[in-house]
């Protein structure tokens, strides 16, 4: 037997040993999708904290890490093994979130000893949840165009300013910002990557009511806020570089959260589809209708197949390269593609906002619907992807 | 809803190997320029029969044939990788043809006089058989073709017309799907083009494909060259591989259609600058590539899936060749788009890429064949 498949069967005992039956089946996993922990969340069920606590036990929690950050040292194909185990159970990640997704890696990259040690092995046990303050009014795809500031006073910079889009800022207790720390020649330059605990004296937090009727999306005021310096990661002034990489890890993960749910799509929709159209008992009657969906389940296969090659090629120590580059564009138009034939299998039974008269899967799958707008805007929308795909993987000339 | 199993996408050093020296080959001796030539009337076959025989010298028509007929045992990723290159320059030599179309058949099928007589051959590039399959009228609807056999002294005889058959004029033999009058089901027979009540005409398709109309008229078919009496299995196990073969083909014409194009988005100036400097042609060329990259997912999983998961196989062949159908014409028809007047022109290559999607997105399962099968295999 290979290494790698004694440390599956190991893992396959520890999952059998620990991992709570209530869970099991319960969720398809991503890096968005499970329990994204902090100081400010409500009450849960008590097996989410068991199953969070054997695995950061064993440094599951965030596998690939190195043990002295709470992780587990695990190579990526290691990492691959235990959660392709965790899926075959339906068990979800037992920690998620910005932290687990973006900071965390980032930190690994560009952080200190200091910051390694004070942040990774909180966020690997879902203590301390991290939201993102990179988006402000005036920056948006354009983010280097930040002008929240901090002024250099001693030992600590004073913050004054404001972040938007801020997603669950009312719930997270640290956030990691953009801030111009100078004004250059470019604005790439001047920024400073800095970390900041939501609980400090000027931090203030207002909720946005999203089009789909939640609002996990705030907007966060700075007001003389005092961060010690030693909280920039990297260099001061040269924020762009580490934010930068922030933003990969964001894309992938958007990109491979929506793929980890192979087939998904196509099984929600034939579902709508039995109940809301006519089925014969063996296939849909509407075959205009069959149509759309085959080729939407098509579409999501190959691209769940598109993830597997860029994981293999990475696996196989080559360069994850151009492929990559494609995950966020396709992902999120793809889930939006799912929605809107949701929407036009549903017909009318789909334009409920709160009962009577309709389904509850129906009226949370309207939601999710408005919601899948915001996919191709968050995170970098498809045009800046495309604007990326286009110079750099093709090579064409920046427009005069 | 089927399961996916574990697919190994990447090709090994072999594998890569065999690709990169078909795709040498094709790019010094099969340019996409030469089919101005082999599309002439004067030219009898439309490919080059020593560059065929160059292709069977290096192995390439050997590849899926087993050993014990002389072949070299490989699996149709290996295939689909020199597919890939020749499709880059549209090489119309009959691989596809004779070492899928031909060969899959005869190999699956219940004759193994047949594959003595035939497999070392196709393996060696001397003999050529083809699939005959289309039919006036027929559309998808492949079961149901209206040639027929009926029983005859010790065999049968076979009548009927096919169309549109690949490579035709140089076909030693065809294997040809009809009606058994006797069990009312599709059958699959081998028919020898020397045969007596076996007329070939060429046919002059968009792609400059040499294909034939093919006339049978009473045409003696002895018991072992029956492939099969209930052949629809055979038949999809068939159109299956082959779909993947051609998938290959159209994933390398929809590469090199969309590098020429990228490369001319760089070169060509207007406004004083170069038109690949504009958003709106560069965020449909984006667009291009990522489904461009799916479609090379899907064909790759396919050929991996023939060759490790036949469970998973036929799903993932329509798969493949429903994205080669819309992935191809849609690269084919922004190249001429982006490529403005030029790209109209007979002078300028990329039409012969369009003329070729189309043509290959209505041979072995068009988009809508293949959509309505993967709705079966996944229940619904
Ligand atoms: C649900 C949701 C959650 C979010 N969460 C966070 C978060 O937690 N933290 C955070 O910091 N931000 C967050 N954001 C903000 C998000 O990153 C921005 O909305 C995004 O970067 C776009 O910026 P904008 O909204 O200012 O739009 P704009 O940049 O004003 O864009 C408007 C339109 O113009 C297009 N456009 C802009 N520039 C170009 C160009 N160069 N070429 C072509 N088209 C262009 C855009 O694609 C878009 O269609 C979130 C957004 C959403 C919708």
């Amino acid at each position: 037997m290979s290494e790698l498949e004694s440390f599956r069967m190991e893992v396959r005992e520890f999952l059998e040993a620990n991992a709570p039956r209530s869970l099991r089946g319960t969720s398809p996993s991503g890096p968005f999708d499970g329990y994204w922990g902090g100081k400010k969340h409500p009450p849960v069920d008590p097996d989410v904290l068991k199953w969070r606590d054997v695995c950061y036990e064993r440094g599951f929690t965030a596998p690939t890490w190195p043990k002295e950050y709470g992780g587990a040292g695990l190579s990526r194909k290691h990492a691959a093994v235990l959660y392709e185990e965790m899926r075959a159970l339906g068990l979800p990640r037992p920690v998620v979130g910005f932290g687990f997704a973006m900071i965390g890696p980032t930190l690994l990259e560009f952080g200190n000893e200091e910051q390694k040690h004070e942040h990774l092995p909180k966020i690997a046990r879902g203590e301390i949840r991290w939201c993102q303050g990179y988006s402000e009014p005036n920056a948006g795809s354009d983010l280097a165009n930040v002008q929240m500031k901090a002024e250099r006073d001693g030992d600590e910079f004073i913050v004054n300013g404001q972040k938007t889009w801020t997603s669950h800022a009312d719930k997270s207790d640290w956030i990691f910002c953009l801030v111009r720390t100078s004004q250059e020649d470019r604005k790439q330059r001047g920024i400073t990557f800095l970390l900041v605990d939501m609980e400090s004296e000027g931090v203030s937090v207002r909720n946005i009511d999203l089009i789909s009727g939640s609002s996990p999306f705030c907007e966060t005021f700075f007001e003389n806020v005092r961060v010690p310096v030693r909280n920039v990661v990297g260099q001061i002034g040269d924020g762009w570089t580490v934010g930068k990489a922030l933003l990969q890890h964001e894309r992938s993960n958007i990109g491979s959260s929506i793929g980890r749910q192979p087939g998904s799509g196509q099984r929600e929709l034939v579902e709508k589809a039995r109940h809301h159209l006519y089925w014969d008992g063996k296939r849909l009657e509407d075959a205009v209708m069959r149509e759309k969906i085959a080729a939407l389940g098509m579409e999501e296969e190959a691209f769940q197949l598109t993830l597997d090659r860029v994981a293999q090629k990475a696996q196989a120590g080559g360069n994850p390269g151009a492929e990559s580059s494609i995950l966020k564009v396709v992902a999120t138009e793809l889930k939006q593609a799912r929605y809107e034939l949701g929407q036009e299998i549903a017909g009318a039974a789909g334009l409920g906002w709160t009962g009577p008269g309709f389904s509850e899967s129906d009226l949370e799958f309207t939601r999710e619907w408005l919601r899948s707008r915001a996919n191709t805007i968050e995170g970098g929308s498809s045009e800046i992807q495309r604007n990326i795909i286009a110079k750099r993987v093709l090579g064409l000339p920046d427009a005069k | 809803m089927a399961e996916r199993p574990h697919l190994n996408l990447i090709a090994n050093a072999e594998q890569k190997m065999l690709a990169e020296t078909a795709r040498k080959l094709v790019e010094e001796k099969a340019p996409v320029e030469r089919l101005r030539e082999l599309r002439k009337p004067e030219h009898p076959k439309g490919f080059s029969r020593s560059l065929y025989s160059e292709m069977a010298e290096l192995g390439w028509t050997a590849l899926l044939i087993p050993e014990a007929y002389d072949g070299l045992g490989l699996g149709l990723f290996d295939l689909v990788g020199v597919l890939e290159s020749l499709g880059r320059e549209l090489a119309p030599e009959p691989l596809l043809t004779s070492a899928l179309l031909g060969a899959y058949p005869i190999l699956e099928g219940e004759s193994e006089a047949l594959r003595q007589r035939f497999l070392p051959g196709i393996a060696s590039g001397d003999a050529i058989v083809t699939l005959a399959y289309e039919e006036e009228g027929l559309r998808d609807y492949y079961e149901r073709p209206s040639a027929s056999i009926t029983a005859y002294n010790a065999g049968y005889v076979l009548n009927g017309t096919k169309i549109q058959v690949a490579d035709a004029l140089v076909a030693d033999a065809f294997v040809v799907t009809c009606r058994s009058a006797a069990t009312d089901s599709l059958a699959m027979v081998l028919v020898e083009a020397n045969s007596d009540g076996v007329s070939i005409e060429r046919q002059y398709r968009v792609d400059s494909r040499v294909v034939g109309i093919v006339r049978f008229e009473n045409v003696d078919v002895a018991e072992d060259e029956v492939l099969s009496l209930e052949a629809v299995p055979l038949f999809n196990k068939t159109l299956n591989r082959a779909a993947v073969g051609l998938s290959a083909e159209m994933l390398g014409a929809a590469e090199k259609a969309f590098e020429d194009t990228i490369a001319y988005l760089k070169e060509r100036v207007q406004f004083d600058v170069p038109i690949g400097s504009f958003q709106a042609l560069q965020h449909r060329a984006a667009t291009l590539y990522c489904e461009l990259e799916l479609l090379r997912s899907s064909v790759y999983a396919a050929a991996a899936a023939a060759d490790q998961a036949e469970e998973a196989f036929p799903r993932l062949a329509a798969l493949a060749k429903a994205r080669a159908n819309e992935t191809f014409l849609h690269v084919a028809k922004e190249a001429i788009q982006m490529h403005g007047g030029i790209g109209m022109t007979d002078e300028c290559d990329i039409g012969f890429y369009l003329k070729r999607a189309q043509a290959a997105a209505w041979s072995l399962g068009n988009t809508s064949y293949h959509r309505r099968r993967w709705a079966e295999l996944n229940g619904y």
